[in-house]
């Protein structure tokens, strides 16, 4: 951490570790008629490193997205870092500062610059000082081993570049907890080994991770827990060497067999 | 593998390839001569596809190319040498004896040039320059406009070239004191206007801005919250318009010049002006209201944007010409140019909003879920994240509208207002200076005067196009 964040911590909410950082009470979604979250229920504590799976339409997009707001859950209670998630814009913005999320897709800002695109949300929300946001941009990029591209345009980076500038950008916030959206599914093969490798070191300091994800080999190496999701629903959940070398369920099994069989 | 006996021949081929190995670089030589320099880009450009006469087909079309290209540059040439004749060669320059009319008149005609000349007659617009630049603006009082046009041109300068530092002030100073200062100094200010109207912008907008900041303060929640952070804003908009009441209220010892003695060059660039300045704000509010979830917001913004798109321009100068008066009580009266510039600027609005709503489609929905997701609020996420990229798309579409109105301002001369074109068509209908060439001396200055313009706008659009550039 940059010396200058670590005062800024004190100033904010800190949770003691085994607090629950996430919670999900009888969530249910729809997309018109189609029931898309059905009755989900999920605790994640500090330090915990979730992998979520599925096959596609399944929801669990749909459910780390709940998270932040980006989806509005119509039934249930969704808690995040302590504050109640509902339709007042304060609690939702209070949320969005403590939770980071890198997407499928990286959704950088095609007209800022690298260190731009670090540096908004800093300035912006947290109302940081200019300089200091730089150094913390600076800061994070070196994390994700690509400082000497802050000047360039996120236009003129590769895809897996462009993926750990976002996730830089999402570090930037100093967030209690991150969300991936498959965030490899979209680049090349030689690429996605150094997002994963950025994911693997942030899951090594203790950030607290939702990662929907297909990477299997990253689930085994990182996950506390696996979730698997069919149909709107959790339909098991368990540590990652029970998950694989054990599932319960068919619909697991089955699942298991199609993505890990090529 | 196949096996016939092309492919077999063709592996041999290949293997006598592989085992190639160069001995000597090959000679790096200049271009052959024909492919560079202008005789090259001649040849590249246009004689390549006429030389070619291989077959009939091919021998048919280059002769077709060649016939077609002489005659496009036959007719070129006929065309700008004319143009070049009519303006400059053939023109008559001067008047030293003051005969007027008569210096343009041939032989025939009683004058002394010679029968079947053509020819434009400048003396005839430099007689009318300051008609068709200030209308019947009063001679003594010329320095006003100029200096107006002057700090204009210097604000506008400073804010277009980057090098220069402090521009977003210039710019803020150029879009606030200054529309107060050009009306004081082109009116002469000194406004009788009612302390009543002053004191209820005053107070609305102090009601306004407390609204704001109780909410920024956390005294108000819920839905309401939205509502004062738009209230704040617009509460420091009505105080600036009363401080604008006020300054123009203020007797500066101007000559007080009536707007109907406006005209030429003055009107054009007044109406254009406040119509391109006004009209993209208020664009970008209505193309975002109408992309809001906000109900009334979004239909207010339909309301507004299909009304005013559904009327021609005509049809609003008259009604505002015609109508508002009829609505004002008795003994008030509107002024004839604020009412096509109200007019005209709201008309533009509309025509705005939908190339930027246009743009504002454009944008990738990831790019709205970014800007969420990092705890940007709408505001900050129109303005940092989906505006500056709508807007840098739409710039062309935006630049079409601008160049558009631009010339669309020519229709107020059908209220009774002298534009560059209807000062310039006036100016034709004097019998002083009568003659058959008088007609097309003036409408060549017009049209002259307005490319000047446009194209300067196409151009610096031009250049901020590649500016904004960002390769992606």
């Amino acid at each position: 951490m940059v010396k200058t964040s670590v005062a800024r911590d004190e100033k904010r909410k800190t949770l003691p570790n085994e607090t629950v950082v996430v919670s999900m009470e009888h969530v249910n979604k729809w997309f018109g008629e189609f029931h898309v979250l059905r009755d989900i229920n999920l605790r994640v504590v500090r330090g915990e490193r979730i992998v979520v799976c599925g096959p596609s339409g399944s929801g669990k997009s749909t459910l780390i997205r709940c998270l932040n707001r980006l989806e509005k859950h119509q039934d249930g209670d969704i808690n995040v870092h302590g504050i109640e998630l509902n339709n007042d814009v304060k609690n939702i913005d209070e949320i969005r500062r403590e939770v980071g999320m890198v997407f499928q897709h990286f959704n950088l800002f095609p007209h800022l610059s690298i260190l731009e695109n670090c540096m908004l949300a800093p300035i912006w929300v947290r109302k940081t000082p200019r300089a200091e946001a730089e150094e913390i941009a600076m800061h994070f990029l070196t994390r994700v081993k690509i400082p000497e591209q802050a000047s360039k345009y996120p236009g003129q980076l590769s895809g897996g570049q462009q993926q750990r500038v976002a996730i830089a950008r999402a570090l930037c916030m100093q967030p209690q907890l991150m969300l991936f959206d498959e965030p490899t599914s979209a680049l090349d093969p030689e690429m996605i080994k150094e997002v994963l490798d950025t994911m693997v070191e942030l899951a090594d300091d203790g950030m607290t991770m939702i990662c929907v994800t297909h990477e299997m080999g990253f689930a085994r190496r990182v996950a506390d827990r696996v979730i698997f999701m069919d149909e709107g629903q959790i339909v098991e959940q368990n540590k990652p060497e029970a998950f694989f070398n054990n599932p319960q369920s068919d619909r697991t099994k089955l699942f298991l067999s199609q993505i890990l069989g090529h | 593998m196949v096996s016939n006996g092309t492919s077999k021949q063709r592996s041999a081929a290949n293997n006598n390839e592989v085992a190639f190995i160069r001995q000597e670089d090959a000679p790096i030589l200049p271009p052959p001569a024909i492919s560079s320099g202008a005789a090259g880009w001649l040849y590249e450009n246009i004689f390549a596809s006429m030389l070619d006469y291989s077959s009939l087909g091919a021998a048919v079309k280059s002769i077709w190319i060649a016939v077609f290209t002489a005659f496009v540059a036959y007719v070129f040439v006929v065309q700008v040498y004319g143009l070049l004749d009519f303006a400059i060669l053939s023109a008559v320059w001067q008047d030293p004896e003051e005969q007027k009319r008569q210096v343009c008149w041939t032989v025939e005609q009683g004058g002394a040039l010679p029968n079947g000349w053509h020819g434009a007659c400048w003396p005839y617009i430099i007689a009318k320059t300051k008609f068709i630049l200030y209308g019947a603006y009063p001679n003594e009082s010329l320095w006003r406009v100029n200096s107006t046009y002057l700090l204009g041109a210097i604000l506008l300068a400073w804010v277009m070239i980057e090098r220069l530092p402090y521009r977003k002030f210039v710019a803020a100073f150029f879009l606030t004191i200054y529309p107060i200062f050009a009306t004081v100094m082109l009116t002469g200010g000194g406004f009788g206007l009612s302390q009543f109207s002053v004191g209820v912008n005053t107070i609305l907008g102090l009601a306004l801005i407390s609204f704001g900041r109780a909410g920024k303060a956390g005294w108000i929640t819920g839905p309401l919250l939205d509502l004062s952070k738009v209230a704040g804003v617009a509460g420091w908009l009505f105080i600036f318009f009363a401080a604008a009441l006020v300054s123009v209220g203020v007797d500066f010892d101007l000559e007080k010049i009536d707007t109907r003695d406006w005209g030429g060059l003055l009107i054009t660039l007044v109406v254009a002006t406040t119509a391109i300045v006004v009209s993209l704000p208020l664009g970008i509010l209505l193309a975002l209201g109408r992309r809001s979830n906000m109900p009334v917001a979004r239909t207010l913004s339909i309301i507004f944007i299909e009304f005013w798109r559904g009327v021609p321009l005509i049809t609003v100068l008259f009604m505002a010409s015609v109508m508002i008066p009829l609505f004002m009580p008795e003994g008030v009266n509107f002024d004839s140019l604020l009412r096509a510039l109200i007019g005209v600027t709201l008309w533009q609005s509309a025509y705005m909003a939908e190339v930027i709503r246009g743009g504002l489609q454009a944008i990738d929905k990831g790019q709205y879920e970014g800007a969420d997701a990092i705890g940007l609020s709408y505001w900050q996420s129109m303005r940092l994240i989906i505006l500056p990229q709508a807007l840098t798309r739409v710039l062309p579409g935006i630049v079409n509208t601008i160049i558009s109105v631009f010339k669309d301002t020519s229709l107020v001369s059908i209220v009774g207002l002298f534009d560059l074109l209807g000062a310039t068509q006036s100016t034709i209908a004097d019998a002083a200076w009568s003659t058959p060439v008088q007609a097309s001396t003036g409408y060549l200055v017009v049209a002259l005067i307005f490319f000047v313009f446009c194209f300067g706008m196409s151009r610096y659009s031009m250049h901020l196009e590649r500016k904004l550039d960002r390769g992606h």
